[in-house]
Formats: structure tokens, sequence, C-alpha cells
């Protein structure tokens, strides 16, 4: 990356606990970007690329301030900025919606977490979540519920909201060699089978035969 | 035949065109809910019959009432859900400020959900990052070029850009400025993207 950035990258590094150069995190965050656009499940929240992103694009605005008008540079700093802007803007709305749609079975997958697992909500996420989740469930008792018959004056969420498929198929590059990956068979007539999926090698393949292998970044979804 | 009200709710969104939000059919929802308090009286007369008088032949009328009962519950929900999930679309689409028109079409809860939604977002927006936070709500195309042409709509008055210059936006005047100061004003159809 140019000048503006690199004056930065030096004081950044100082104060993270991991030491990353602006072209590596901007990758991080391109490949969050990516496995979350074409995942059908929310996947575990990546506050500190975001956070990090964030601090990057508050210097290069900065920088901006400072470089003379008209100046070539200029122009080509202002469009990386707006397109970082973007990416970072296209994931976060990317898992709101995810959220949104999936409010009750996200809030319950966060819930029954265990104590050391990374989260899939960030706090901001989750209060957002539990909002939407309040929100929803008082206006359809304000406008409806309470006026029906007794028994029937409460709707299950979890059931009423469906769940995200994790079915769905995926097209995935694989970054990490995977041996004996197991899939499933799609007719009565297959039987279950291994692959080994190669570096660099592409496939289509259900999501749930290779959710973990996303968390891990041993596969890149495209 | 039960159920018939609550199901015309349903299409009647399914009829009009994608996203757009009709008017809230407070009577169909009054004539469902009504629907289902006389289903339920019934069931609870013909429970005591079946139960005091060892009626049980009255037990698969009960059933019969019980699932439309569920059945109208469903559709009511999905109705109401539905309608709920147009209006956040037109938060992304129109901004905090929906057009009266479409206020009209909405009856007062459903506007304070919409309300209350705005606010979850707009607490989202501003902890991203931890200063001043992030409008997510813009940046919804990739960025193509700096600047683009764009033509006024709509007198808007005096905008003022980065380097200060001060731009009357007046009704067809047409002005090169950079992308993403306009955004905003065309999604409100201030401004017009001229491609040329």
């Amino acid at each position: 990356m140019s000048d503006a950035l690199s004056e930065d990258g030096s004081e950044q590094n100082d104060s993270q606990e991991e030491l990353m150069t602006p072209v590596e995190l901007i990758a991080k965050l391109e490949e969050a970007w990516l496995n979350e656009k074409f995942s059908p499940d929310l996947l575990e929240n990546k506050s500190e690329i975001v956070e990090c992103v964030m601090e990057q694009l508050t210097h290069m605005e900065d920088n901006l301030q400072r470089v003379s008008k008209g100046d070539m540079k200029a122009s080509v700093h202002r469009m990386e900025i707006d397109r970082i802007r973007f990416v970072l803007s296209s994931y976060l709305r990317s898992r709101l919606q995810k959220i949104e749609k999936f409010f009750p079975h996200v809030l319950e997958k966060e819930k029954s977490r265990a104590d050391g697992d990374p989260s899939y909500l960030s706090p901001e996420e989750y209060a957002f979540a539990r909002e939407y989740l309040a929100n929803t469930e008082t206006y359809l008792k304000a406008v409806a519920l309470r006026h029906m018959p007794p028994n029937l004056q409460a709707v299950d969420m979890m059931k009423a909201v469906p769940e995200p498929c994790l079915d769905s198929f995926v097209f995935l590059r694989v970054k990490e060699q995977q041996d004996n990956i197991m899939v499933e068979p799609e007719t009565d007539d297959q039987r279950e089978y291994v692959v080994d999926l190669d570096v660099g090698s592409q496939h289509l393949m259900r999501y749930r035969t290779i959710a973990p292998l996303v968390s891990t970044g041993a596969v890149q979804l495209i | 035949m039960f159920c018939e009200k609550s199901i015309e709710l349903i299409r009647e969104l399914q009829r009009v065109s994608d996203g757009q939000l009709p008017a809230f059919n407070e009577d169909g929802i009054r004539q469902v809910l009504e629907e289902m308090k006389a289903l339920y009286e019934q069931n609870q007369s013909d429970v005591n019959e079946a139960k005091g008088a060892g009626r049980t032949d009255l037990i698969p009328s009960i059933k019969l009432r019980h699932c439309c009962l569920l059945r109208n519950q469903r559709c009511l929900s999905a109705y109401l859900y539905d309608r709920l999930l147009r209006i956040r679309a037109l938060r992304w689409e129109y901004g905090s400020v929906l057009p009266p028109n479409i206020r009209f079409h909405m009856c007062s809860e459903e506007l304070q959900w919409f309300n209350q939604y705005k606010k979850s977002l707009a607490n989202f927006m501003r902890s991203v990052g931890g200063e001043e936070g992030l409008d997510i709500t813009q940046d919804m195309k990739p960025p193509k070029s700096l600047y683009i042409e764009v033509r006024c709509l709509k007198d808007h008055g005096e905008f003022e850009i980065d380097d200060g210059t001060i731009i009357l936006l007046k009704k067809n005047s047409q002005h090169f400025l950079p992308r993403w100061k306009c955004e905003q004003l065309i999604r409100q159809g201030v401004l017009e993207h001229v491609m040329s």
C-alpha cells in the first residue's frame, strides 16, 4: 500500500496484540466478508478486524486532509477509502441481515454456547438481536395476540421463524490440505464416502460438510 | 368455510408487487379475531358437554375447531410479520423519515415498531469501531468512480462539498460531484445519477 498507510502501519502495530500489516488486515477483512456473504449461517464475529479497519480508515481520512487538494494521490487514496468502507459496510450488513432473519435461533445459539467458545455475536449485535426480538414480540402481542383466545396468546418464535439451511450448497476454495472429509450420500443408492481436499482446489459442497473448516480458515467460501 | 378470511389477508400481500406495503387491513384482522373467538367459545361449550355428558362424538369437531384456531393464528402472525419485513426494508430504502403516503398505510403499532427498529439500528451503527461509528446504510454499491455526473430533480438549495465550495442545487441543473456526497440525495430522489 502507499506511504499514507505505511506511516500509520507502524504506529498501529505497537498497540495491537497481533502484529498485522495493513495489507494483511484488509485481506482478512475481505476473507471475512466473502465467507459471511456466502455462508447460509451466521459466522463467528470478527470484531477485532472491524475495530482495526475502522481505526485504519480514520487514519487514512486524517492523512487525506493533509495532502494537498488536486494531487493525483488524493483521488487514489479517496477511492481506496471508499472501497474499504464498502467492504466493511457490506460485511456488517450481511451479518445484520442474518441476525434479523434468524433472530430466535441466533439468540439461542449464543445463550447455549460454552464459556470458552468464541462468540457469534458481538455485544452490540447481541443487544440489537435482543431488541429486535422484544420489539417484534411486543408488536405481535399488541396488535393480535392479546385479542386471541387465552390458550393461543403466545407464538413460539423458535418454531415460527425458520432456521438457516445448513444443507445449502456453497462454492469453496481450499487453503489448507484436508484429508478424509466425510461426505454424506445424496441419494439412497449411494453410501457415504471420503474426499481429500487439495490446496488450491475449488469445490461445490453442502455447507454442513465443511462448516468447521470455514471457522478454522482451512477453506474460503467464494 | 373457516380460515378463509385469514388466507385472504395473506393473498392480499402476495398480490401486491414486491416489497410494497398495502394499507393495514384492520377490518380483515378484526374479522379473523372474531372468528377465533367464536370457534373458541364453541369449543369451550363442547368440551364441557363432552366431559360432563360423556358426548365423545363431539371430539372430532373440537379437534377441527382447534386446528382452525391454530391456522388462523399462524396466518395472522404471518401476515403481520411479512408487513414488518416490508417496513424494515423501508428503513434501508428511504432512510429514517418515511414518506407520508407510506406512513398512511401503517397502523400506529407498526409505526412504533419502525421507530424502535430505527433506534436499535442507529445504536448499533454508532457502536461500530468505537468512535463515531459507521453508517452502514450508505455504500450500498461498490464504488466505481470517484466523481459522478448528477442531475438535480428538485430544488434543494445550497450544498457544500469537502473543499468548501457551495453548489446551488436547482431543478434540472447538472453537476459533477463526489460520489460519496451524493448517495443519500440520490436515494431520496433529489439527485439523479446521469450515465452517459
